[in-house]
């Protein structure tokens, strides 16, 4: 079964929906054990970064999160579920992540002649093989809402960029742990491959 | 190969009572069709986000707004914004668990400013967005002020024009000058501002470009250009005086120019879209 993490923050009923759409049933939870059996996991969310280490925290699905990805089990995680996979993040403070890989989280800076967030359709530049992008092209728009975005450690597991205006990572592939920084589950048709993607191939 | 954010295409449906509507300077209501479907269409056209503007009167009626949020997120995997009638977090709340990945907020806004921080607080600033409706009045200088806004032919020469903030639909003056209140709004929490001239709004002679530009430039988050679109033209106009996204709506609900035909529009003119 897969399991949509609930955390209190925010749309899970598109991510059900779309997986919906695909002909995959799916079942949005907060409860420990229904995480700990899950056979997929995916963990969206809007908001901040500290409150939502604080909800994972106090509804004690950490453990069963990082337990299910260290058992090598599919993960995804998209937009805030992406960035919490890391060790810490710069969102009103600093702010401790799920440590599950190396890396933090920073701001985009609007002195760069840019506005934040930053918020519509982007190109993926797909820039290594990476099974959730499988028949999608570089290229390929998808729909982004954010303010914050992640900076790996190990540069090797960036899947895609968008450049804003540098280049910053659009997605994260490690092993089992898939993420996305822009919204699969807005991103129409591109976005929709992408999650059967995840379902069928990763 | 180097990635642009693109502009954004943003139809706008008015929604009475479950059905889509469009109003001519907020009046003479016209009905155009069932939301969803209108949502799918829309979809299918290449619209980069929607925005539903809940203009129900009724506090009662309003149940049938989230229950349009619910099948609209069933049937359209795209970003959509919904505004009109939210006065707490709790209400942003039940919009944004149905299924919308935006609000927006005007009246209650001006109203209870702190409602922004509150609704950016649980959701983010990327979800919570602030709709401003400025009017191009005479603003009258301080030797005259006695005098009141009754004068203002006589007073003319020593008026000069500010967009003052309505709220209410267009009909309730706040004092609040636009600008000053855009940056007030960002200060407080909002990833997104949509900025309705009141005097452009239903005219189709394109948006109004001045307010458009001193709004943009003193944000940093991202400006919806809204009220006036006649024309592809006039969305060119507004991205390039710094507009991040343009919303319409009579334009494109009664197909005068179609989604694909403004984004070519658009694309011809140099500007970034999704096509």
């Amino acid at each position: 079964m897969i399991r949509i993490i609930d955390y209190g923050m925010g749309n899970l009923r598109s991510v059900q929906k779309a997986l919906e759409r695909l002909g995959y049933a799916s079942e949005i939870t907060s409860d420990p054990d229904s995480v700990a059996n899950a056979d997929r996991i995916v963990l969206p969310g809007v908001g901040a970064f500290g409150d939502a280490m604080v909800k994972l925290s106090s509804l004690n699905l950490i453990e069963p999160i990082k337990n299910h990805v260290l058992r090598g089990r599919p993960f995804l995680g998209i937009c805030l579920g992406l960035q919490l996979l890391f060790d810490e993040s710069e969102e009103n403070g600093i702010h401790q992540g799920l440590s599950l890989l190396r890396g933090r989280v920073i701001s985009f800076q609007p002195n760069l002649g840019i506005k934040v967030p930053h918020m519509g359709w982007n190109a993926l530049r797909v820039v290594r093989p990476c099974p959730l992008f499988a028949e999608v092209p570089s290229g390929a728009f998808v729909y982004f809402v954010h303010s914050f975005y992640a900076v790996p450690g190990r540069r090797e597991i960036v899947a895609a960029e968008a450049d804003y205006p540098t280049p910053f990572a659009a997605a994260i592939h490690s092993e089992n742990v898939f993420a996305t920084q822009f919204h699969p589950e807005k991103s129409q048709e591109v976005g929709l491959r992408i999650l059967r993607n995840f379902v069928e191939r990763c | 190969m180097f990635s642009v954010l693109t502009k954004r295409i943003i139809p706008c449906l008015d929604v009475d009572r479950g059905r889509v509507v469009k109003g001519i300077h907020f009046l003479n209501l016209r009905d155009a069709g069932d939301p969803v479907e209108v949502a799918r269409r829309y979809e299918a056209d290449g619209a980069d986000e929607l925005v539903f503007l809940d203009i129900t009167a009724s506090h009662e009626d309003r149940e049938i707004m989230l229950d349009i949020v619910r099948r609209v997120s069933e049937q359209v995997f795209m970003p959509f914004t919904v505004g009109g009638g939210i006065r707490t977090v709790e209400d942003a709340a039940r919009l944004i668990q149905a299924g919308a990945e935006k609000v927006s907020i005007n009246t209650a806004a001006v109203k209870n400013p702190s409602l922004i921080t509150d609704i950016a607080r649980r959701f983010g600033s990327c979800a919570t967005v602030v709709n401003i409706d400025p009017r191009r009045v005479r603003k009258v200088s301080s030797a005259l002020s006695a005098k009141g806004a009754e004068d203002e032919k006589e007073a003319a020469p020593d008026q000069e024009v500010v967009w003052e903030v309505f709220i209410n639909g267009g009909r309730t003056p706040t004092g609040l000058e636009a600008v000053a209140w855009a940056k007030r709004v960002q200060e407080l929490g909002a990833g997104e501002i949509v900025l309705t001239s009141m005097d452009a709004d239903g005219t189709k002679n394109g948006y109004d470009l001045e307010m458009i530009e001193a709004v943009a430039r003193a944000v940093s988050i991202p400006v919806v250009a809204s009220g006036g679109a006649g024309h592809p033209q006039h969305l060119v106009d507004a991205f390039r005086v710094g507009a991040d996204a343009a919303l319409a709506a009579s334009i494109f609900h009664y197909n005068e120019f179609s989604i694909p035909v403004t984004k070519r529009y658009l694309a011809e003119h140099g500007v970034p879209v999704r096509l």
